[in-house]
């Protein structure tokens, strides 16, 4: 099968998951991705390499299960920026390659001596993408930022919650993954722009931008009707707007066990009055009684789950075909949801040093350039004399050489 | 000239998809979105233009759909089917999100588009794949969030409360960011074929929600183990420390992760000084010892290493009390002074209002002269200095573009 990204080479900077995410998407579908790492730090200004989890007892810098998840496919060397011979290498390999990306804070890459002047003074036409927290311009760009922080300031960590209770927010990062498709969006919308006419350019993406337009009906509902969600009480298992209920999550019989659960109108309604047959149901007929009294609509359908099994309720429910989704646990939508296997979702990769260990794979097949994710993360270095000899034209005894003097 | 000018984009009208036309027609797509005749279902979505329900004033609609072109079809005849294909014969990208009984009735098998245009890039975005009949099912975007793994991991410490889903459509936006993601490699592909090029894409939302959870999917995937749900924070396998701070407004902040290098511990003594606050402070002392740490700050060691347990601890502390002392906007950006990722928790608007997002350009007015009346849109999320992303218009009216793109059908 041919790969769709074959003819790129990306000079990578990225790392924990903003950055990292984005490459791996590129060298899923075959571009040639030379992670840089610093061998003074042992590659850790990417927090998460050799950090937990773990698949054995095994413990390591090349050990890191969350490091490994994030840059499959990739090559890694490393090189000591501190040296004037690790420069004059990085120059090298700029010169041979289509993209320069990372998402370091902003400005870090220029006080390096590698700032986009510099990169296209190498090569005129290289594509730089920079990905940080407020972006490189504006009164924020010194801040700095990581997953949590750009979802609280950009408004999805407000709106996710329940009523009476802080904001829940995420849960994880959202916008580490998020800001990792649009940085890879970026660097292809770049390379695009390169193949028609041939010119490079430096994107400067800014996670926060991203997140900010993420919740779009609301900013409008503000810039137009002045209806802002700082006045307005949060419940974010409800219908956004008031326009569906039920929509909600209820709870089930098993441990920590919950179904989402919605009518989007008084069809659905009525299968579903007509499905768990209880008398109440008659006195939420239609969408106005459904709404003005959702409390206790709630409650009595809390108490009409509360006792039965989340995976039965969702598929009676879904014979009846009315919107239902049990809430999963990472090991039933893994390896219980046939959906996820069927699809191929959790390749098996072969890291060199963790041996094989599965990981998130893409959520989409292409019929002619599919993706292809089978080497783990590369361990710290493991690439470096295989670039330098094969790619960038140096000798053994140079690699040796550079070796002992700490270049790389 | 924007990045994709003069590339056409058919999207056949589906709220799961809407998302994905509108970054397309960001980049300079010409997005070409076709309704029924009655309009497609999101046109009754609220909220409405001065709260009037009606056809042409949903800004759930208008937001999605802003930027595209818009025509009106009735797929449910063979005149509307074959429209549709010789639309398809003139794009360089379909977007759809049917189910399998109209894939069979609109005739759009992958073979088939196809051969109707071996260029053509065709998308389906769809609840679990393609060939899943759950694809066929209703669904709604809490759903698909339960399903997919996001919910299972947001909510609070107490889990007799059920998680929560995080707001704003994210489900439906995951599986466009993907689709996005999928269309622009494709393009670059076919850019670099003499003929042909095109191919299937069949994305799955659920698949897209998978894996967008971060640690929930690769602690299981690599060590068997169940993040659990917290407070405003990461789900995790042990608790940890809370990070939103109540300001003295009443708003929240996000504190990421508490001081812990020697210059943090510097500014943050610096800052109790300004305030006024190092009398009300006796744990001032750690502060000062954080200022002066040598060596490496062993997080590790909290809990094991007295000192470095009492000058984290002190870092929250203060943290705190500063918190509780001044408004939220003053307390996110004195943080940062000092070097501390953390962020104001702002609404939506709040964010939109804020001089950096202005200064960014994230207001785009567009008007609208039907209404007669200029709205400010938010985006684009980014744009190229060389081929800049723009909004082209504002959304479509129903059946605007008829007469101009398939001669007054």
């Amino acid at each position: 099968m041919p790969s769709a990204l074959a003819a790129y080479r990306i000079c990578d900077f990225t790392g924990q998951l903003a950055g990292a995410g984005a490459t791996k998407w590129l060298a899923a579908f075959g571009a040639e991705v030379i992670r840089i790492e610093d061998p003074v730090r042992q590659g850790r200004w990417d927090i998460l390499r050799g950090n937990p989890p773990y698949k054995d007892e095994r413990r390591g810098i090349d050990m890191g299960g969350a490091f490994n998840n994030h840059n499959t496919d990739k090559l890694g060397i490393t090189l000591n920026l501190k040296t004037d011979k690790a420069r004059e290498i990085l120059r090298r390999l700029v010169a041979l390659s289509d993209v320069v990306s990372e998402n370091f804070a902003a400005g870090v890459l220029e006080r390096w001596g590698f700032g986009y002047d510099a990169l296209r003074a190498i090569r005129p036409d290289i594509i730089y993408v920079s990905n940080c927290g407020f972006g490189h311009q504006g009164p924020y760009s010194r801040f700095k930022t990581w997953g949590p922080i750009v979802q609280a300031v950009s408004g999805l960590t407000h709106t996710s919650g329940l009523p009476d209770q802080p904001p829940a927010g995420w849960g994880y990062s959202y916008m580490d993954h998020t800001g990792g498709y649009y940085m890879a969006m970026a660097i292809l919308a770049a390379l695009l722009h390169r193949q028609r006419t041939g010119e490079g350019q430096w994107v400067d993406l800014a996670c926060t931008d991203a997140a900010l337009t993420l919740n779009g009906p609301a900013l409008l509902d503000w810039t137009v009707n002045q209806r802002g969600l700082r006045v307005a009480p949060v419940y974010s298992n409800r219908d956004q707007h008031g326009f569906m209920a039920p929509h909600n999550i209820y709870p089930c019989a098993g441990d920590d066990d919950w179904i989402a659960i919605a009518c989007r109108d008084d069809a659905e309604w009525a299968s579903f009055s007509a499905l768990i047959n209880q008398p109440w149901t008659g006195s939420f007929s239609g969408l106005s009684a459904r709404l003005e009294g959702q409390d206790e609509l709630d409650r009595l359908i809390s108490a009409w789950t509360s006792t039965r099994d989340k995976f039965e309720t969702e598929s009676l429910l879904r014979a009846h075909h009315i919107p239902v989704g049990a809430v999963q646990k990472p090991s039933e939508r893994i390896d219980r949801d046939a959906t996820t296997g069927r699809f191929g979702l959790w390749p098996t990769v072969e890291h060199s040093a963790i041996g094989k260990v599965r990981v998130d794979g893409q959520p989409m097949h292409f019929s002619v350039t599919d993706w292809q994710q089978t080497r783990g993360a590369p361990c710290l270095s493991e690439h470096t004399r295989q670039v330098l000899t094969g790619l960038l034209g140096y000798t053994d005894a140079e690699v040796d050489a550079f070796q002992a003097e700490g270049v790389l | 000239m924007s990045v994709l000018s003069g590339i056409r984009v058919i999207e056949i009208a589906h709220e799961r998809i809407a998302f994905a036309g509108k970054l397309l027609g960001e980049l300079g797509a010409d997005v070409i979105l076709i309704e029924p005749p009655e309009g497609t279902r999101a046109r009754h979505y609220p909220p409405f233009v001065d709260d009037i329900p009606g056809i042409e004033t949903s800004l759930y609609f208008w937001h999605y759909n802003a930027g595209k072109r818009g025509i009106t079809l009735d797929l449910d005849t063979s005149n509307g089917v074959t429209e549709l294909h010789t639309l398809l014969r003139t794009a360089d990208v379909l977007i759809e999100s049917e189910a399998s009984e109209r894939v069979a009735s609109l005739r759009l098998d992958a073979n088939t588009t196809a051969r109707t245009n071996p260029r053509l890039i065709h998308v389906a975005v769809t609840p679990f794949g393609r060939s899943e009949p759950l694809s066929d099912l209703p669904e709604v975007d809490l759903t698909l969030m339960a399903a997919g793994g996001p919910v299972w991991s947001c909510g609070y410490d107490d889990h007799s409360l059920p998680p929560s889903r995080g707001w704003g459509f994210q489900g439906y936006q995951t599986g466009c960011h993907f689709a996005v993601m999928s269309v622009l490699t494709a393009l670059l592909y076919r850019g670099n074929q003499p003929s042909g090029g095109g191919q299937f894409i069949d994305v799955s939302i659920t698949a897209a929600l998978n894996v967008t959870t971060e640690g929930a999917s690769y602690n299981w995937l690599v060590e068997g183990s169940t993040l659990q749900r917290q407070t405003g924070r990461h789900a995790s396998l042990r608790p940890t420390g809370e990070t939103q701070m109540q300001c003295a407004d009443g708003r929240w902040a996000n504190t990421g992760v508490p001081p812990r290098f020697p210059v943090e511990f510097a500014r943050l003594l610096d800052w109790l000084r300004t305030l006024g606050l190092e009398d009300q402070f006796p744990e001032a002392v750690f502060l000062e010892m954080g200022a002066h740490w040598e060596g490496p700050f062993d997080l590790s060691r909290i809990g094991v290493d007295d000192t470095i347990t009492a000058v984290f601890a002190a870092g929250r502390e203060a943290l705190q009390l500063i918190a509780r002392t001044v408004p939220a906007q003053a307390f996110f950006e004195g943080c940062q002074n000092a070097g501390l990722a953390v962020g104001v928790i702002n609404s939506p608007e709040e964010a939109f209002e804020d001089p950096h997002f202005k200064a960014r350009g994230m207001q785009v007015p567009l008007y609208r002269p039907d209404l007669d009346r200029t709205v400010i849109h938010p985006g684009p999320p980014f744009s190229l200095p060389l081929s800049p992303s723009r909004l082209q218009r504002p959304a479509p009216r129903l059946g605007e573009h008829n007469q101009e793109i398939v001669g007054g059908s």
